[in-house]
């Protein structure tokens, strides 16, 4: 479909909530469309502090980002939300719930809640999560929360995608160690155990805290916060220790190194892309490929034979 | 090779090579397998022990010595609609065509503590029952109805507590005293959070207001049950036969295990605890379900709690025809259905029914059809013969079967519930949510495999027009019931209100026993709205944790 | 290259706490791979027609037992309308006399999925409505 993208981002950044739920659309389609969208954005983002929140499932993610996002609003913060939650691998179809512990939000103008599908992706966000941001960032929102899905997986693409990594966790886990090992310990600026008013918090919070001394030195001394998210207890603080968080990083000039690499890479991928769009599909459809295919499948040439010899004849000619 | 065996290889192998059976197995509503055929062997345990007699522990074949030989169950239809004039006829009509309780119906702002003129209640006041916004409407309902004779059952729960006090304060008004009343408030709130959605208040003060109301009661309206414990809506919501025993004694538990902690003596309250179940089609796994859950919760109260009273052991309990099995497709084929499950009730032995209407599954009963579906009760109470003798299916190598595995599959469950900490952490958790939503997905998709029928959806359906006469309320009665709201909150004494309201308020910040407090308020006509708008700002608001 | 998912938001207006229809037609919407946003019970017309715009779904589906549909679904239609999202397709299910469905459509309702429907038409309605709306 052809819109008028400029238009809708124009309305988009004068608080059009359909106008910005259309750009989003357009990045979550994909393909050329995407690009169309970002590249109209693109010149507008770079201003908003992007923060993720990741955590085993139960911990409380989305009833957290909805007493943070309160205590934003009250500063006067414009807060945009990306809630992701996994997409069946066999059917494709995925049920988007984190609204309902958001329900307040829904209508105040100063926030955006969007829901979206990890649409195959690893690692806990959706292929679109960085389009999203970088239109929520256009489009005004000074405060990005992005919530992982939470399926207990490493959920390590958040840290491609956020300035500052909350990891979130609760007791009575089970194992509350083993909740928080699998591989989200290392991506955590800050950690707070929700749910502070059960039994067993302060264990929680000291095993975690074991955990990072243990772990790598700049590790050693970030902060662990005991938060009761639906009781709104701790949560003020909370959000107080994740600016501070934001503010050293700034200061240190990590961020700016994150940022720098986060760009990187999202270039990269799509050069990436690219390349395999130019290179990769003409090669495909051509048939040198499908008799060589035969020959390979016929034992004759290992994989890497076959690689070299259509690397060597690639055109790597420049325009023209 | 015993005499089964036998049976098995000679005469069934032969008759199965000529007609397979129907299919390849058998199983009930909870994942039972059903066999071919029950013999002694499949009856398990002392008689004495499993069964004993009626009246006596383990109460498996009732609670009272004669049963239905003394008096019938209680028929009891549930109804409410409009406005307090409306439903007071509706009550005089039943009462008169031969009912001997009342059961109570409230529009769902009632239910969830919303005037009716406030914003949230638009659209909805007088649907699905009556709208009771203060005591002023309490007393319309009731105009003409004795309090001391009849039994009220009311269908309420997250503000139990506000309309038993509009209830005790109408009888006030009519010279009756709260010691002389008799009726059931639901008051479990546990299964709203779990089922049925009507919740206000977080878990702890909502079992706070619980723990009072038993409190009170005990003191000064001994003969209220003061909770209906609802595994109805856990049914209605998809569960099995075995998840609704389980889900609904583990709510049972916790409610104990919370007047416990309140510093109450279990045999002060237990005796006043009651319980409430569906009737689904399978008829045999129902009875079983009833036998099952009465010889649980005995088991349960004595071991666990150690009561002392047999009373505190019984489970008692009333019954309502399943709402989720009444299709909207040849409504007249549901009265067959309610028939069935009226047997099931009956034959589980239980204290009190409700029969649902054919059409329900369209718009809320008309009076012809709440006739019909009293008269089913009637039928099977003075026609059939099976109220005659005492739990007559006993013995049924089937039934017995039936009722041990249904336990033994609630026990399961309960373990699970009790590692996760009780009732009120396994819903906080969502687990019991996830639970009921997996079985009724499971039961949907049956029906569209078509490997459950179902008479008249997806079988032996016909073309037909659409059903007329349908009962409609209509919106005046919202405008009418604000008209009179209004005109109540100008004509009463309006300091007197705020200062009841500011003195729950602040009881509701300590720890003291509510009850008196809302009571009170509703004797000066503080309206329902304003006094769980106290409350709300005390306690909060429950934000579910929603399971798919 | 990617496909066009449809997105659909299942919600709950008003009062009523009978979810089971609304959450096995979300289940069954999600196995036919389409993508459901479930907002929960006791939501205002105006939270949802502000969730339904912020998603950008396709379609809203209404389910709603207790009789207050012939207000709650015209009113949600009469916003989406306001907001100039009324290319958002409604549909409605619950407990709905027949006699009321001719006014719900003509108020804007695309169609009532009355009890016992298979949620397989459901299915089959949004791909055919919204299925190639590109």
């Amino acid at each position: 479909m052809n819109r008028d993208w400029g238009a809708l981002l124009t309305r988009a950044r004068a608080g059009d909530k359909r106008a910005v739920a259309r750009l989003i659309s357009g990045v979550e389609e994909g393909g050329g469309t995407a690009r169309t969208v970002l590249d109209q954005v693109w010149p507008q983002t770079g201003h908003a502090r992007v923060f993720g929140i990741t955590g085993p499932p139960g911990a409380g993610k989305s009833t957290l980002t909805d007493a943070l996002t309160k205590c934003w609003r009250q500063a006067g913060l414009r807060v945009g939300i990306l809630a992701v939650d996994p997409t069946s691998p066999f059917t494709g179809g995925a049920i988007l719930g984190d609204r309902v512990r958001m329900g307040d939000l829904t209508l105040d103008e100063g926030v955006f809640i969007r829901s979206m599908g990890t649409r195959g992706r690893l690692g806990g966000l959706s292929p679109a999560s960085s389009g999203a941001i970088h239109i929520l960032d256009a489009c005004g929102y000074d405060l990005i929360l992005v919530e992982t899905v939470g399926v207990g997986q490493s959920e390590v693409a958040v840290v491609e995608t956020a300035d500052v990594v909350l990891v979130l966790t609760v007791p009575g886990l089970g194992d509350d160690v083993q909740a928080i090992k699998a591989g989200i310990l290392e991506i955590g600026d800050l950690f707070a155990v929700n749910k502070a008013d059960r039994p067993g918090a302060d264990r929680t919070a000291n095993e975690l805290r074991t955990m990072l001394t243990l772990g790598e030195t700049e590790k050693r001394d970030l902060p662990v916060l005991l938060v009761s998210a639906a009781q709104n207890q701790g949560v003020a603080e909370l959000c107080q220790a994740m600016e501070q968080r934001f503010s050293q990083l700034e200061g240190s000039g990590e961020l700016a190194r994150r940022r720098e690499l986060r760009l990187r890479s999202e270039l990269l991928t799509q050069i990436r892309d690219g390349m395999e769009r130019r290179l990769l599909d003409p090669l495909l459809e051509g048939a040198d490929f499908q008799q060589a295919m035969e020959r390979f499948q016929a034992r004759q040439g290992s994989p890497y034979q076959w690689a070299e010899e259509f690397v060597r004849h690639i055109n790597m000619g420049g325009s023209g | 090779m015993n005499g089964k065996e036998q049976w098995e290889v000679g005469v069934v192998a032969k008759a199965l090579e000529k007609h397979p059976e129907r299919r390849a197995a058998f199983e009930t509503s909870s994942g039972i397998p059903v066999e071919r055929l029950y013999t002694p062997e499949d009856v398990v345990g002392s008689y004495e022990e499993r069964l004993g007699y009626p009246g006596q522990y383990p109460f498996t074949r009732g609670i009272q010595p004669t049963m239905y030989r003394g008096r019938f169950w209680t028929m009891r239809q549930y109804a409410g609609f409009a406005t307090a004039e409306e439903s007071n006829k509706r009550y005089q009509y039943l009462l008169e065509q031969g009912q001997t309780g009342l059961s109570i119906a409230f529009d769902l702002p009632t239910q969830i503590g919303y005037d009716s003129d406030d914003p949230m209640a638009h659209g909805e006041v007088g649907k699905v029952g009556v709208a009771i916004d203060s005591l002023a409407d309490m007393e319309i309902l009731f105009q003409g109805i004795p309090l001391d004779k009849v039994s009220s059952s009311m269908t309420i729960n997250a503000p139990a507590a506000v309309l038993l006090a509009f209830y005790i304060a109408a009888a006030e008004k009519q010279g009756v005293p709260a010691s002389a009343l008799k009726g059931t408030i639901q008051n479990d709130i546990l299964k709203e959070y779990a089922a049925r959605g009507t919740y206000i208040f977080p878990p702890a003060p909502s079992m706070r207001l619980i723990t009072n109301t038993f409190a009170f009661c005990a003191q000064n309206v001994p003969k209220w049950n003061t909770i209906s414990i609802s595994g109805y809506h856990i049914r209605e919501a998809g569960s099995t036969a075995a998840q609704e025993i389980a889900f609904t004694l583990a709510d049972g538990i916790a409610y104990v295990e919370a007047a416990l902690e309140a510093g109450m003596d279990v045999d002060d309250f237990a005796g006043r605890l009651s319980f409430f179940f569906n009737a689904h089609n399978n008829l045999l796994e129902e009875v079983a379900k009833y036998r099952a859950a009465r010889r649980l919760w005995a088991k349960i109260m004595k071991e666990r709690f150690h009561a002392k009273k047999d009373r505190s052991m019984m489970l008692r309990f009333h019954t309502q025809t399943g709402g989720s099995t009444l299709t909207a497709q040849q409504p007249d084929n549901n009265i067959v259905r309610v028939a069935i499950q009226t047997l099931a009730a009956v034959l589980g032995g239980t204290q009190s029914l409700h029969t649902n209407s054919r059409d329900e599954a369209l718009a809320l009963p008309t009076e012809d059809s709440v006739r019909i579906a009293l008269r089913t009760q009637q039928i099977v109470a003075y026609e059939s013969g099976v109220a005659d003798t005492i739990d007559p299916l006993a013995g049924s190598y089937y039934v017995e079967h039936m009722t041990d595995q249904l336990q033994a599959a609630a026990e399961a469950y309960i373990a699970k519930i009790d590692e996760m900490g009780g009732a009120v952490k396994a819903v906080e958790q969502g687990y019991i949510q996830r639970e009921i939503a997996e079985s009724s997905y499971q039961y949907q998709r049956q029906v569209e495999a078509g490997q459950q029928i179902v008479v008249g959806v997806n079988k032996f359906t016909i073309e037909e027009p659409p059903v007329k006469g349908l009962m409609h309320i209509d919106s005046s009665v919202a405008a009418n019931q604000i008209k009179k709201l209004q005109a109540m909150k100008a004509g009463r004494d309006n300091v007197l209100v705020s200062q009841r309201l500011e003195a729950l308020r602040t009881a509701a910040q300590g720890t003291e026993n509510l009850m008196p407090y809302i009571l009170d308020c509703a004797r000066v006509y503080c309206t329902e709205g304003e006094i769980c708008g106290e409350l709300r700002k005390v306690f909060g608001e429950y934000h579910p944790m929603e399971v798919l | 290259m990617s496909e066009k998912k449809i997105r659909v938001l299942i919600a709950k207006p008003g009062l009523d706490g009978h979810d089971r229809g609304a959450k096995v037609v979300a289940r069954a919407l999600r196995d036919a791979g389409f993508e459901v946003i479930y907002t929960g019970l006791r939501q205002t017309p105006e939270q949802i027609v502000a969730a339904a715009i912020a998603e950008d779904v396709d379609a809203v589906g209404l389910s709603l037992l207790s009789g207050a549909h012939n207000y709650l679904f015209p009113r949600v239609i009469e916003l989406l309308r306001e907001q100039g999202a009324d290319d958002i397709l409604v549909f409605g299910g619950g407990v709905i006399p027949e006699e009321d469905i001719p006014g719900l459509k003509k108020a804007g309702v695309a169609e009532i999925f009355t009890p016992g429907t298979p949620t397989s038409e459901t299915v089959k309605f949004l791909r055919e409505r919204c299925g190639d709306k590109q």
